[in-house]
């Protein structure tokens, strides 16, 4: 496997993706100032990820684990409390973290596929993570530089966060990539079942191609190298084969077109908050 | 009736606040941690001094121990399950933030109980399949369900609060590593009883529904924490209680149930008042003489009926906790093999 080919399907260009969504550019979650749909989708994608990553507790596969996977989603919980109200006051509407949160509909939601797909088993859980993480200490390593202070501090934070949560997927990688055969064989699937979600981590899209060039963000496609080369690196490790490519990849979720696991996501989360409208908690 | 409307942070409100903890905690200090005493057992309790891992001990005091610390130990891991329930649908992202970093201490509470158990010679992987088998016991309290949000609250408020109360003397458990388990443990309590408090103080102050809510889940949850304390010491309700004398003397156990039980009914009382929620008891009254609460009759019916298995939870509690280890048993195999991988490969690179 030669360095320079991607493992993700790297169909980068956003003119080709949003095309194929009829109207997604018009009615989505944009005619917001581009740079606050860029950094709602960073919050939108740890918000979501939290809520799945919290779905662990009780449920991981040792007490430990229970207590490391919420660590890591109150640490992503608390990136996108930290961003949400900031989004508020440059997008002019003001709102706080809980209407961003508990009062949006599916089609106003920022986050990639990736996120949102329903929790599988550990090794699913792993190869996301190893995944995210590995993107999201590109991500954040870039955002430290940002002529934006809010979003480089933000940025400064949870990067020291996200190297932990990259350390811990990788650990686990390795240990289950190289551990028994059964686990292997669970890895080496679940390595394959996320490949589809990952290409979306890496489109430019019309607000992030805006924010990067007001010096605010990073353009996606440009993190991709790095992110394949860290996840490249724990996969040898752990005798795994980084999949090639797979026959098709999610798209839209940065246009609020999300994949079915969605909107049962925002109903258990927003449930309680919606029944009582305005209450205070 | 009540002036200000806001909880003020001095006023303790739960007994890891009081003196009474500061002094068990300040009592654990003993000897130097490590080694045997030259002391024998019965000496060390004597001068009330910790017996620490290496010293001899009876063996029905080990068992009793390992016995309690376990029960203790499932207790936090089951009782991770009631609220783990409501983090996905916690009504706001601060009460999420919370709710995960509560239930995250209740594991590691897990955590260094089982660790202070296998102080005394037992694994933890045996101690849960203990638990798993049934042959160990949890707090009968995670049987009942938690079927709103406000019972967040009522938990936090009265089971934390009941655990914190049976715990605080704890902290002065002859067992050394026990002993400290709960000094850490319940400093970590207290904070999940204000935070329990404070659901309720604000669903008190808000809608209709809201206010309705936490009465409903102070209704169902208050006589089941009345229970943790266990059967009275005395009378007909006693029977089948059980290790209460010998536990005493062996400073295990520092207080009679039904003292503990007063201490936290006549805590409790007040804030309630507080809240403004009506506690379930019409034989609720202070007793000007006694200078405590008198409080009505406990079901100790159904207290033992839970207990041995038949109450809304226990079933799912149990499977719960089952089929998650079961789903994991492919992962802990794999983390062992690669343990094992690595070592065999450092043994080779060396020789
Ligand atoms: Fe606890
Ligand atoms: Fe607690």
């Amino acid at each position: 496997m030669s360095s320079d080919v991607s493992p993700v399907n790297s169909t980068n260009a956003p003119a080709e993706s949003e095309e194929s969504l009829p109207g997604a550019a018009e009615n989505g979650p944009s005619g917001e100032l581009p740079e606050a749909a860029y950094l709602l989708g960073l919050a939108d994608d740890a918000m979501v990820y939290a809520q799945r990553l919290s779905e662990w507790m009780t449920n991981a596969p040792q007490i430990e684990e229970d207590m490391a996977l919420g660590n890591i989603a109150l640490d992503l919980l608390g990136q996108a409390r930290a961003l949400y109200p900031y989004i508020g006051s440059i997008d002019g509407t003001g709102r706080g973290e809980d209407d961003y949160a508990m009062l949006r509909d599916e089609r106003d939601w920022r986050n990639v596929h990736l996120v949102e797909q329903e929790r599988g088993d550990f090794a699913d859980e792993m190869a996301r993570l190893l995944w995210f993480s590995a993107y999201q200490v590109e991500l954040h390593t870039a955002l430290t530089g940002s002529s934006d202070d809010v979003v480089a501090g933000v940025a400064g934070k949870a990067l020291k966060e996200v190297r932990y949560h990259l350390d811990h997927a990788s650990l686990w990688v390795v240990r289950l990539g190289d551990g028994t055969e059964e686990s292997h064989r669970r890895m080496q699937a679940a390595l394959e079942r996320v490949l589809p979600h990952l290409a979306e981590l890496f489109d430019d899209d019309e607000a992030s191609v805006t924010a990067a060039g007001l010096g605010v963000g990073v353009l996606p496609s440009s993190l991709h190298d790095a992110v394949v080369g860290r996840v490249r690196r724990v996969t040898d490790e752990a005798t795994l084969t980084l999949p090639e490519a797979s026959s098709w990849r999610s798209r839209g979720g940065r246009a609020g077109i999300h994949s079915r696991p969605m909107g049962y996501l925002l109903a258990e989360m927003q449930h309680i908050a919606r029944s009582h409208p305005g209450a205070t908690w | 009736m009540y002036g200000n409307d806001v909880i003020d942070p001095n006023v303790p409100l739960n007994a890891a606040e009081t003196a009474a903890y500061d002094e068990a905690a300040a009592h654990v200090e003993g000897r130097a941690v490590g080694e045997a005493s030259a002391e024998g057992f019965d000496a060390l309790i004597a001068a009330d001094q910790r017996i620490e891992p290496r010293d001899a001990m009876p063996d029905k005091y080990r068992e009793t121990l390992i016995r309690q610390i376990a029960q203790h130990a499932h207790s936090e891991i089951i009782g991770m399950q009631p609220e783990g329930n409501w983090i996905t649908r916690a009504p706001s992202l601060r009460r999420k933030a919370i709710l995960i970093a509560k239930v995250q201490d209740e594991a590691g509470h897990g955590l260094y109980l089982y660790s202070a158990a296998e102080t005394l010679g037992v694994d933890r992987a045996e101690l849960l399949d203990r638990l798993h088998d049934g042959k160990q016991k949890y707090s009968s309290i995670f049987n009942y369900p938690t079927l709103t949000w406000a019972d967040n609250g009522a938990i936090g408020w009265l089971v934390d609060g009941a655990a914190i109360m049976n715990q605080v003397p704890l902290c002065r458990c002859s067992y050394g590593p026990y002993a400290r388990a709960m000094i850490r443990v319940c400093k970590e309590e207290s904070f999940h009883q204000r935070q329990g408090f404070e659901i309720l103080w604000t669903l008190m102050r808000g809608t209709e529904a809201q206010r309705a809510m936490a009465q409903d889940a102070a209704n169902r949850w208050w006589w089941p924490a009345l229970a943790m304390f266990g059967p009275p010491d005395t009378g007909e309700a006693a029977k089948g209680g059980g290790h209460t004398e010998q536990s005493m003397a062996w400073g295990i156990k520092r207080f009679a149930n039904d003292d503990l039980r007063q201490k936290f009914v006549d805590m409790m009382v007040p804030q309630a008042d507080k809240l403004g929620i009506v506690l379930p008891d019409p034989d609720l009254r202070w007793n000007e003489e006694r200078g405590h609460y008198d409080f009505g009759d406990i079901d100790w019916g159904e207290f033992w009926r839970v207990l041995r298995g038949d109450g809304p939870c226990n079933a799912e509690r149990i499977e719960h906790r089952r089929s998650a280890h079961a789903e994991g048993a492919w992962v802990r195999e794999a983390a062992t093999a690669y343990a094992a991988k690595q070592a065999s490969r450092r043994q080779e690179s060396a020789a």
